[in-house]
């Protein structure tokens, strides 16, 4: 007897109790479809965390200056100017795990176009900075190095800002604007970027080269650098190693003794994501879990099936034994029946999973992530419960003895 | 007796049943030779040995005692998958309660033999189609067992049996859920059988139906009693006409 007439058979017999076949293989289209759409939608909080960290930075440290301490009273980080501009130097010349490293110097400014009038966060820096923040401009070009050096009166504007002082569809690059009353040619605007992981908008903000944020904006303290270094590691794996390295080289340059605080502070995004992303992780681990307890209380409802249907086909397995079936003969086709009921049942709860997972996606704003791995295995786990739990019953059917079946009543 | 047309042999078989501490002998000590063509049926009251003798004779039961060749093979010691074997290839069963598979067409129900046989999807169908053409149910190939009436039902469990060519074909009370006018054309069928070189062995304690055999064996107390050949009593199709018939119907 070949496989394919055992798969008939089965078929067969299913057929012959249609409703109590479907019912059956309830318990684990559910299971099935719960553990698709729970993992489905873990992987998509996951990558819509990945997503936001990403936006912020590859690789991305953050080096804060340090506290000021008068009378006891202690600053928060930042209160005080500690780093320099030769710090900044030291950072890109001496860390080798350091790829880029840049200043950020931060002032609440009023833009003014011809037309409109905005307020927003106006930055100071390097060319550097937007290969650490993976950002491009979308028209016109991020300002260059030499712009930065000469102090040239250059601005980049974020989107937003763009929306805000000269409407949607006009393309400002040329025109000039003017920040606390001094003229700035806008030489480009960023690419969209959308919000940050704690929903602020990061195109709204506007972009000049340091020395002309010193020069025209803020004004004063020339050796300290009056705002935070953003830095990108050569790797994710090298931010830790770029952490360490930075804080022994700030401590020794600023002279800080053993057992001295920093008067500085880094922030590590990659260790953020990571604590952010275990926490996702977790919770699709213990949703999946719960899923795959539906899928054995499935399993447990095929099993109760299969003993019915062995007990009320008692007649059948005896006549079958008697005209020429052998005991594995009837083991196959109680085991394939079982495992068709499972199979099919763990197909269609693939599929009803995709939809839940879709829409829930919707619902949450989430992209769907479904593996083709995780179908995979969702599919042999079902196949699994059928053989597990087909198993004893069909047993129980090979070990009839036909005389006795064949007069069950 | 020629041992070249000997199909059934039991040498002093016996069967005994442990029933907890209780030895309890069905059998004790059948010899019987069964010809090949011959039309057998075997009487006894409940309780003589019949049905045991039957689940022997069928393979489906191992003597404790005794020899059984079957077209000369010694099967008494055979492993449960050699004698299913034997079941499929040489034995043929006729039930009194039919036992066809609810919900599935007269061919697939009488082609079941030889999907156990190995044989193709194909051949089986026209196998079966043929059996069921040779039992007078050509045109119900289709049908259900629940759209088909007792006496063609019965017909497609003979014609179940018959597929697979089998050299004995067992009937167990095969008319005990039959009325008497297709018990008659269930009888028939068995005799053309024999006609056709199949031996029959039937089981019933029915003197009437028992009369259609040309031998009779009768069992008491796991023994035979009585073993005697008959002019069989003709099933012709023409009796199931005449009055007499219309009449019990």
């Amino acid at each position: 007897m070949t496989l394919l007439e055992t798969l008939r058979v089965a078929a067969h017999a299913l057929m012959r109790n249609k409703l109590r076949s479907f019912l059956t293989a309830l318990g684990v289209i559910i299971g099935v479809g719960a553990v698709i759409a729970m993992v489905a939608i873990g992987e998509g909080a996951k990558a819509r965390v990945e997503e936001q960290f990403a936006s912020m930075g590859s690789n991305l440290l953050i080096i804060l200056p340090g506290t000021t301490s008068a009378g006891g009273a202690r600053g928060g980080f930042g209160s005080m100017p500690t780093l320099t501009w030769d710090d900044l130097k030291a950072i890109q010349t001496e860390v080798p795990s350091v790829r880029y490293a840049a200043p950020a110097l931060r002032a609440t400014a009023q833009v003014l176009s011809d037309e409109q009038n905005w307020t927003t966060s106006v930055t100071g820096t390097t060319p550097d900075y937007f290969d650490v923040r993976n950002w491009r401009a979308d028209r016109g070009a991020i300002f260059a190095d030499s712009d930065a050096e000469s102090g040239n009166k250059v601005v980049l504007l974020g989107q937003t800002v763009v929306d805000k002082l000269f409407g949607a569809h006009i393309d400002p690059v040329g025109r000039n604007v003017r920040i606390n009353n001094v003229p700035f040619e806008v030489v480009g605007v960023l690419a969209r970027k959308g919000q940050s992981p704690v929903g602020q908008d990061y195109d709204d903000a506007a972009f000049v080269p340091a020395p002309t944020f010193q020069a025209k904006i803020q004004g004063g303290l020339h050796k300290f650098l009056a705002g935070t270094i953003f830095v990108s590691a050569v790797s994710p794996e090298a931010t830790a190693r770029a952490e360490t390295q930075i804080t022994a080289l700030l401590r020794d340059r600023h002279h800080i003794q053993r057992g001295e605080d920093d008067d500085f502070s880094i922030r590590n995004l990659e260790e953020m994501a990571n604590a952010q992303q275990e926490g996702t992780r977790t919770l699709t681990t213990l949703l999946a879990s719960i899923a795959a307890v539906s899928l054995l209380v499935g399993g447990i409802g095929i099993m109760n099936i299969m003993l019915v249907s062995v007990t009320e086909r008692t007649r059948e397995i005896g006549l079958r034994m008697a005209i020429g079936a052998k005991a594995r003969n009837i083991l196959a086709q109680f085991l394939v029946e079982a495992l068709t009921l499972s199979l099919a049942g763990g197909l269609i709860g693939v599929g009803v999973g995709l939809l839940v997972a879709r829409r829930l996606a919707d619902e949450f704003g989430w992209p769907t992530l479904v593996s083709p791995g995780i179908i995979l295995i969702a599919v042999l786990f079902s196949a699994l419960v059928g053989v597990g739990f087909g198993l004893y019953p069909a047993r129980k059917a090979s070990q009839l003895d036909p005389i006795q079946a064949l007069r069950f009543e | 007796m020629n041992r070249e047309t000997v199909l059934v042999q039991l040498e002093e078989v016996g069967k005994v049943y442990h029933m907890g501490d209780i030895d309890l002998t069905a059998l004790a000590g059948v010899s019987l030779a069964i010809e090949e063509n011959e039309f057998v049926a075997i009487m006894g009251a409940s309780g003589s040995g019949k049905s045991t003798l039957m689940n022997i004779l069928g393979c489906l039961d191992r003597p404790t005692t005794g020899r059984y060749l079957l077209a000369g093979r010694d099967v008494s010691h055979l492993e449960s998958d050699d004698l299913a074997e034997i079941r499929n290839q040489t034995i043929g069963f006729v039930f009194q309660s039919f036992n066809l598979l609810p919900r599935t067409s007269a061919l697939e129900n009488a082609g079941l033999p030889l999907l156990y046989a190995g044989v193709g999807t194909r051949e089986r169908a026209a196998r079966a189609r043929e059996s069921l053409e040779r039992v007078g149910l050509g045109d119900r190939l289709g049908h259900h067992p629940n759209q088909l009436s007792g006496g063609q039902q019965q017909r497609v469990a003979i014609a179940r049996a018959l597929v697979t060519r089998p050299k004995l074909v067992l009937a167990d009370e095969p008319t005990g859920n039959l009325d008497s006018r297709t018990s008659v054309e269930v009888m028939a069928l068995f005799q053309e059988l024999g006609r056709t070189g199949i031996t029959v062995v039937l089981v019933t304690h029915e003197p009437d139906i028992a009369a259609y055999a040309s031998r009779v064996v009768v069992m008491r107390d796991g023994q035979v009693r009585s073993d005697r050949r008959q002019a069989a009593r003709r099933a012709a199709v023409g009796e199931l006409l005449t009055p007499a018939h219309e009449a019990v119907l």
